[in-house]
């Protein structure tokens, strides 16, 4: 075999390494979340507790699902967490009293945002913002409540 | 009685004189390695006999291990409702350990043995004194190239294993088995760490790679130089490396996410 083929060979092999390597920076670890899911609107919707919410959770209505969660911020003066969602634009006919809720899928799975389309006229635009949300159910809160429950069945 | 103890003395000297060679042959290696600079040519075709040549094996093996992670996780995950974390599974074993050591045993038994015959075969026929004889250093013209081919190749096919068993495991899990795409990749890219895990990976894989190359050139060039010689280098290469690379692998783990 000739050195040229050789050398193109290795060229090849040192690339494809090195893609490897950059694609598992990129794509499998937390360095960066590159990449859409073609044509999209943000809305907001802000929420009392987020839970286990994470960036890209998925976002479904009646369990499908249309969009991904994009950012969680806090908002530092009415003390709330605001959600950035990603609707992919095939979906753009959400009516503005649309409700938003956190829900876990499964016992221990991912949680993730359910929409659930209200009935006005008007529909959600881009930078839109859910009025109606619903926090997480947060394990220990229930727990407590339960609890709380039970003492005062005790009592009566 | 006396001639036991004899042989158990001489099996230990013996043992302890090979490790030293094995030591001091290393040493020469690397002293003679920046001289390779000027020949990067002899580099790169060694680079194809070791590395390119064993690609083919490393990502069939790496596609099909990703691919049973794949399965075998999402069985056993599915029944707490947690087949989202499929991804998270298949990408942390594969980039913490299956990666640098399913790869390193491969390329024990693809490159290393190959190195190990190649170099004893060398031997046996004299091409290595012949090459004295002319005054070429053969640890700097054959030796040195070949463990600079197998130190630069393996962190380059552990990472080509574990990319193309990420995608094996995502072709099972989101492709066949119906686990939700970005949750797959979420996951996978909250709880996968750049430095603890990715960085670890390619720190481990560098290891195995030196370690590899130094056993398989050493057992080939301290070969007897007969045809029993070189094969049973050949087999002791692969044997040793696979016992080095798990110990290593152990310690190194122990090392890095022990705390």
């Amino acid at each position: 075999m000739n050195s040229r083929t050789i050398e193109i060979a290795v060229g090849l092999f040192v690339a494809c390494g090195l893609a490897a390597l950059f694609m598992l920076a990129m794509q499998v670890s937390n360095l960066a979340s590159l990449g859409g899911d073609g044509d999209s609107y943000t809305v907001t919707a802000a929420f009392e507790n987020v839970g286990g919410l994470k960036v890209r959770s998925p976002v479904t209505v009646a369990g499908v699902r249309v969009g991904r969660v994009d950012a969680i911020d806090y908002d530092t003066s009415a003390y709330e967490a605001v959600v950035t969602l990603r609707i992919n634009s095939a979906y753009d006919a959400f009516p503005d009293d649309t409700s938003a809720s956190i829900f876990t899928a499964g016992l221990l799975g991912e949680q993730y945002v359910a929409l659930d389309p209200g009935g006005s006229m008007d529909n959600l635009a881009q930078d839109g913002r859910i009025q109606l949300t619903q926090s997480a159910l947060v394990m220990e809160q229930i727990i407590g409540q339960f609890l709380y429950s039970m003492a005062d069945k005790d009592k009566e | 009685m006396l001639d036991a103890i004899q042989r158990l003395g001489r099996v230990t000297l013996g043992f302890f004189e090979r490790l030293g060679r094995g030591h001091l042959f290393l040493l020469q290696v690397l002293v003679s390695l920046p001289g390779i600079v000027l020949r990067p040519g002899l580099v790169l075709r060694q680079m194809y006999s070791v590395g390119v040549l064993t690609l083919v094996i490393i990502v069939v093996s790496g596609l099909f291990v990703g691919m049973v992670m794949g399965l075998q996780g999402y069985n056993t995950l599915v029944d707490f409702g947690a087949e989202e974390s499929l991804g998270v599974l298949v990408a942390l074993s594969l980039v913490r350990e299956l990666g640098p050591v399913v790869t390193a045993l491969l390329f024990a038994g693809r490159a290393g043995s190959a190195l190990s015959a190649e170099i004893g075969l060398m031997k046996a026929t004299e091409q290595l004194s012949g090459m004295e004889m002319m005054a070429v250093d053969p640890i700097q013209r054959v030796i040195a190239p070949r463990f600079l081919a197998a130190f630069l190749s393996m962190p380059l096919l552990a990472a080509i294993f574990s990319a193309v068993g990420v995608y094996g495991g995502w072709f099972i899990g989101v492709g066949l088995l119906g686990v939700d795409d970005g949750a797959f990749w979420a996951q996978m890219q909250d709880k996968v760490d750049l430095y603890d895990d990715i960085y670890n990976g390619v720190i481990k894989s560098i290891v195995f790679g030196f370690v590899v190359g130094w056993i398989a050139l050493f057992e080939g060039s301290d070969t007897l130089p007969t045809a029993e010689g070189v094969s049973r280098a050949t087999t002791q290469t692969v044997v040793h490396s696979a016992l080095v690379v798990l110990g290593l692998d152990f310690v190194l783990t122990a090392l890095m996410f022990g705390d």
